[in-house]
């Protein structure tokens, strides 16, 4: 695997650059505005590395590409070893689309006393730099450190810039986000000494490990399995594990918590594929109902729950969980329909929710609370934002012509010939998307104008006024850079809506080296297709 | 003579040290209770340096001796201040580094 | 059961003009584009670009209808491939066109009827300020609806299904700083959305069982599956049907749909959007025809033949115009699904039916607009009244219309629903007595109703004229302009001569999609059916000429009157039971589950946490302070570290 291909400093480039933005951006913080533009040009500078890498990706070929690799700890066999298949380099697309987008969002926000700018976006560019190498890492030890450094930068975000209860919350997170970590190190030592005992020399080159690991007994693999999910399940989430995102969510900075949802958690079920399918495929046909009930669950429970929040935030948190038990289904329901469609899901999710957030960000700006009953009517005064949050919306809830339509109905279809009876429960809860995202809608921008800051923005709490003359001036629309913001959310849930076959030829050939590794078939064969093994 | 005899003594003297360390409260009554608890120990070194036949124990005894009066310049120094500050030497009184 | 056809074999590659079937989508969809991103600056020219792209499509879809009748009649069923748009192995989903004579049939009347009323619309919203959205809405729905009818696999047909339930909720919640309205329009999407997870599920099944979603593979190969999956993928289908087309158990929405604006009624709650349920019923007739589809088309019957008369009762005790039209429009539909659920015998007069109504319900519907356009936007028929002198032009149109609805002979009405009645005879047995009775009965009921609503707006006294709007204006009816008589009229002749042109060419000319019509003769002939269904429906007028012609109605409904009326100004309990048995335990358990997260998982969480502290707090206090405490413990520790030394000594 220490075999450096050429490009490989395509990798290196995508993981160091916002290393050393971040260092830049720190050392600009002085001045507010050189450091936003700094950590903007980084940002950007990224987001056409991901491009490139993107272009170069050869679906075709091998199943890692842009490999690189050197010794970190070789007593142990540790290496600093980076490569990306199909499902990775989505991922770091993404992360490359969103961090841009988030500086943007973040423009003008006002932060906590004391903290700079500079500070703020330097943490972000260093949390995307982690989850870059996340995505990338094909040493499972490399893997590991990095899941666990990945909450450092974000525990500040949440901790030193958020809302009022931020310490609470981060800490939480960080509770969470660890303890499932530790329990994941045992299995990653568990699979360490498989290693020495099958070959002699112990290894922690991922690639290595699935060929050790996905022989052993069914009940060694149980338990690794058991130690990999716990990790994978808290950062998906899955209930019951999820309690610690509604409150990260609510109290992080609204360009934190795209992060949060859009990338860090993507982390988790990226895990089920990339570990815990290819390491351990006999302990996953055993144990996936169990998954299959939690994902479910979280489906209709997470839909339960969004509509009964009261805080626009704590809802967008289990609006993602549910969107999360869906992803968990494809993945556990072994077809490559499903699979793909969990991944463009992640895919899509990212750009859905996260759009929703920035919006919900944009509109909680203007309405100065973030508790739903302190809102609606907003359509009348600004009629833009109120279209963004609801194509925003209609994403979330898979409307076809929508990105997510295409995921949610690959992730449905998939899963049926396998799990029907999941399939059917999970499909109810296309019925409670849009409950909840229709009740959001209403309750914000429709009936008649409410809210203090909404109706009071002339004269005072609970005068009223003429929506079209006097609130207009105080609640503005959409600024340019608003637009700007949300302008290639909109393009992208369209675009891939009617025509996502860009992503889907390049997830594929992962998700079928993914099926392959875990000696899975499609329940539906179309007939000429022959599973090969790359 | 057994060495029993001296070891009882060291015991003894030891146990002695021990209770007065935990009963007493005046400080200087305490510190002079850990020298005997010391003094106890070096003694029972002596004796099993003799009863082995080897001069490790008594080496020993000399260190715990070197290391007793820098102790006791040490402590006392630090008793004295808290006396000079507080005006008295009851270890119950000096209770403030807790919880 | 004869007419099953082998369409896979027929199906042809589109070429010459039909290359261009794209543009049918494209032209609306275009035009909503533009005008939604234009904004405000498409304000003065909006209504005419909105309504130019749809025109353009009609006249697109004539040049088609004919290029495709110059074909022999086995090539009429032609694809057009546009793009791979979902394909992983073995599924591919494609999107491309099926251009066949049902698929064309719709085609003209979306793009001819909302013609119409994207011309109508011009005038009944000039006081709109946002009237150029309100016509990138139609736009988009134009488009959705021409995706529905003309994709050739149930996936492209659901994105226009959904696509059009997006449209439908955007118009009914036009206007939204109202909260009925928007609520009305949410409701119609929630409903719509449970029948479409019937219709995603039908799909699954497809899937899974055949490997394929596209229509030519589909109905290929359905009649090889066993007959509990044929059995299930109908009535998941007639789920799909049940939601859009608001029949029966999803019926409540439609009449609270009425909220949007009176060329939304027109457009999309009567002539195009909810009959999409027929579409879908008829276009999968290669699976409904099947002998082992027998129960799912049962299913099918009675779902028709309880909705038309439910939408019957109901109609007969509204008081609001709009609504009463709606209540109809669920019964008629009732009767296409009914038609439909005969199978070959009534496939075509399903389509018939659905093409006379499309006619009728939407002049119904833009007489209902322009009157409520002269009279402040007022719904109530019992503060109506006497209109026929004050809006001559409105008036004639819409008794044309009444004519065709209640099937006066030689109407457009007379022809589709006679047929569907005889159709229901003909079925044969006690099966075909039921329905055909029950259709019977519902055609009396229809004239009743129909008959209370003429009589309340048009005829009789003008109670309007002591009364006041509720914005406290007085009423001064007038006849509307020309942009909304001019598309009444049209659609008047329609109504008037469409049953009478199209019942003699229509069987044959969908016979390439839906087989050919299967005559059967039941136990009473058609000409006695014709003249028993005439003489219910006179009875049925005469008794609402007797009850509400001859004596002065009062302006506020009566409060006292029998429990079937009050049963039937509550929706027969529909909603009632909806709020029973969804509503409120939904709420109920969305707040009893926040509760449990709160407190239960959360608060295990929390639980933990608090724990650890509390007990963390407790040990704390081993550090009193006393430096005698801890010598002690010292020597406790010490005691103990020897004797554990001693005991592994000497055990």
């Amino acid at each position: 695997m220490s075999t450096s291909s050429t490009g490989s400093w395509l990798l290196a480039a995508l993981l160091l650059l916002p290393l050393v933005g971040a260092a830049v951006v720190v050392a600009l913080r002085g001045n507010d505005k050189t450091a936003k533009s700094a950590a903007l040009a980084f940002s950007l500078a990224e987001f056409a590395l991901a491009v490139v890498a993107w272009v170069q990706f050869e679906p075709s070929g091998a199943r890692l590409q842009q490999a690189f690799s050197f010794d970190w700890i070789p007593a142990f066999g540790v290496h600093i070893s980076f490569a990306v298949d199909g499902i990775a380099l989505v991922m770091i697309a993404v992360i490359g689309l969103l961090v841009p987008l988030v500086i943007g969002a973040g423009w003008v926000d006002k932060l906590p006393e004391g903290r700079t700018k500079g500070g703020f976006f330097a943490l972000i560019l260093l949390e995307q730099a982690l989850t870059v190498g996340v995505f990338a890492a094909t040493d499972v030890f490399l893997f590991y450190v990095l899941f666990e450094i990945m909450l450092i930068p974000m525990y500040f975000l949440i901790g030193s810039y958020g809302g009022a209860r931020r310490q609470y919350a981060a800490v939480k997170f960080f509770l969470y986000s660890f303890l499932g970590g530790l329990i994941m190190l045992a299995s990653v030592i568990g699979c360490y000494v498989l290693a020495v005992e099958q070959n002699g020399t112990g290894t922690f080159e991922w690639a290595e490990l699935v060929k050790v690991v996905s022989t052993a007994p069914l009940e060694t693999q149980v338990w690794l399995f058991l130690g990999f999910f716990a990790a994978f399940a808290i950062k998906a989430p899955l209930v019951p594990l999820h309690t610690w995102l509604p409150d990260a969510t609510a109290e992080a900075p609204i360009g934190v918590a795209v992060l949060l949802v859009g990338i860090l958690d993507k982390v988790g079920t990226f895990g089920f594929l990339r570990y815990l399918l290819p390491m351990f495929p006999l302990a996953s046909k055993e144990l996936a109902p169990l998954v299959l009930v939690l994902a479910v669950v979280g489906v209709i429970y997470g839909s339960m729950l969004a509509t009964g929040q009261r805080d626009i935030k704590r809802f967008l948190a289990y609006v993602s969980i549910a969107h999360f038990g869906f992803i968990a289904l494809g993945i556990f329901a072994f077809s490559s329909q499903a699979m793909v469609g969990s991944v463009t899901y992640m895919v899509n999710h990212s750009i859905a929710t996260g759009m929703l957030i920035l919006v919900v960000g944009m509109v909680i700006a203007r309405g100065g609370s973030t508790r739903v009953a302190d809102y609606g009517g907003m359509a009348k005064l600004t009629p833009v934002l109120a279209a963004m949050l609801l194509i925003a919306g209609l994403s979330s809830m898979s409307l076809p012509g929508t990105n997510s339509f295409v995921s949610e109905f690959l992730v449905l279809i998939g899963s049926f010939p396998n799990a029907p009876v999941y399939t059917i429960i999970a499909t109810v809860g296309m019925v409670l998307a849009a409950l909840y995202v229709l009740w959001l809608y209403q309750r914000i921008m429709q009936g008649p104008v409410r809210g203090d800051a909404l109706v009071g923005a002339a004269g005072g709490p609970g005068t009223m006024v003429d929506p079209a003359v006097g609130a207009k001036k105080a609640i503005a629309d959409l600024s340019g850079r608003e637009k700007l913001v949300l302008a290639p959310l909109v393009v992208l849930i369209v675009g891939l809506g009617f025509f996502p076959k860009p992503v889907l030829d390049v997830v594929t050939p992962a998700v079928d080296a993914t099926m392959c590794q875990a000696a899975l078939a499609d329940p539906v064969q179309s007939g000429e297709r022959q599973l090969q093994c790359r | 003579m057994t060495p029993t005899y001296y070891l009882l003594l060291s015991a003894l003297l030891f146990t002695i040290g021990a209770v007065g360390v935990l009963v007493r409260r005046n400080a200087i009554v305490v510190f002079m209770c850990i020298e005997l608890m010391l003094n106890a120990v070096n003694l029972s070194l002596v004796t099993f340096a003799r009863i082995n036949g080897s001069l490790d124990g008594q080496i020993m005894a000399f260190f715990v001796m070197v290391v007793a009066a820098a102790e006791v310049v040490v402590g006392l120094a630090i008793i004295m201040s808290i006396f000079r500050t507080r005006r008295t030497a009851s270890v119950d009184d000096s209770n403030l580094l807790k919880y | 059961m004869t007419g099953t056809i082998n369409l896979a074999a027929e199906v042809q590659q589109a070429s010459g003009i039909a290359n261009l079937a794209w543009l049918l989508l494209a032209l609306p969809a275009l035009g909503a584009a533009v005008l939604l991103i234009a904004g405000r600056r498409a304000d003065k020219w909006g209504h005419l670009l909105g309504s130019a792209t749809v025109i353009a499509a009609f006249v697109y879809a004539v040049l088609l209808f004919f290029d495709t009748t110059s074909l022999a009649a086995d090539d009429r069923t032609r694809e057009a491939h546009l793009f791979d748009w979902i394909s992983i192995h073995s599924l591919n989903v494609e999107f491309g066109l099926r251009i066949d004579p049902l698929s064309l049939t719709f085609v003209l009347l979306i793009t001819g009827v909302g013609s119409l009323i994207h011309i109508y619309s011009i005038g009944y919203m000039s006081d709109d300020r946002d009237r150029r959205r309100f016509f990138a809405y139609l736009n988009l729905f134009v488009s959705a609806m021409l995706l529905l009818v003309l994709g050739n696999g149930f996936v492209t047909l659901y994105f226009g299904w959904e696509g059009v339930g997006l449209a439908s909720y955007l118009l009914i919640g036009w206007y939204q700083g109202k909260d009925f309205a928007a609520t009305a329009a949410k409701k119609a999407f929630l409903m719509n959305r449970v029948g479409d997870v019937g219709l995603a599920l039908a799909i699954f099944l497809m899937f899974k069982n055949i490997g394929s979603t596209q229509y030519s593979v589909v109905f290929d190969k359905i009649g090889e599956q066993s007959t509990g999956v044929i059995v299930a993928i109908g009535i998941l289908l007639l789920l799909g049907a049940c939601g859009k087309s608001g029949q029966f158990p999803l019926q409540a929405w439609l009449p609270d749909a009425m909220a949007g604006p009176t060329p939304v009624s027109a457009l999309i709650h009567a002539a195009t959007m909810v009959t999409a349920g027929v579409y879908l019923i008829a276009r999968s007739n290669p699976l409904y025809s099947l002998p082992q589809a027998e129960d799912a088309r049962l299913v099918v019957m009675i779902v028709g033949a309880v909705t038309l008369l439910i939408g019957c009762v109901i109609g007969c005790a509204y008081d609001d115009f709009k609504k009463v039209l709606a209540y109809s429009t669920v019964s008629q539909i009732g009767y296409m699904i009914l038609a439909v659920g005969l199978g070959p015998a009534g496939y075509a007069f399903g389509i018939l039916h659905l093409l006379t109504h499309g006619f009728f319900k939407a002049g119904l519907f833009l007489g209902a607009g322009s009157v409520m356009h002269g009279m402040n936007d007022e719904g109530d028929i019992r503060r109506l009244g006497g209109l026929a002198r004050k809006m001559p032009i409105t008036f004639i149109t819409w008794t044309l219309g009444y004519l065709a609805l209640i099937g006066f002979p030689f109407l457009s009405g007379y022809f589709s629903k006679d047929a569907i009645i005889a159709a229901a005879f003909s079925e044969g047995g006690s099966r075909g007595w039921v329905f055909g009775g029950i259709a019977l009965l519902g055609a009396g009921l229809t004239a009743f109703y129909m008959t209370r609503l003429l009589i309340l707006v048009f005829l009789g006294k003008p109670r309007w004229e002591n009364l006041k709007s509720e914005d406290g204006r007085a009423y001064h009816p007038h006849e509307s302009g020309w942009t909304m008589t001019l598309p009444m009229i049209v659609l008047a002749v329609g109504s008037v001569g469409a049953g009478a042109v199209l019942s003699g060419m229509l069987p044959e000319w969908l016979s390439p999609t839906l087989g050919e019509l299967v005559e059967e003769h039941g136990p009473l002939s058609h000409t006695v059916i014709a003249i028993l269904t005439v003489a219910i429906s006179a009875i049925g007028a005469g008794i609402a000429f007797a009850l509400f012609g001859r004596r002065e109605q009062p302006v506020t409904r009566p409060q006292r009157v029998s429990f079937p009326v009050r049963a039937a100004r509550a929706d027969l309990y529909g909603n009632h039971l909806n709020e029973a048995l969804f509503a409120r335990p939904g709420v109920w358990l969305t707040r009893f589950l926040v509760f449990v997260d709160n407190r239960g998982v959360d608060g295990l969480v929390n639980g933990i946490a608090a724990g650890l502290g509390g007990s963390s707090g407790r040990l704390r206090r081993l550090q009193t302070g006393f430096v005698r405490s801890y010598a002690l413990s010292m020597l406790g520790g010490s005691i103990l570290v020897i004797a554990a030394l001693l005991m592994v000594r000497f055990a």
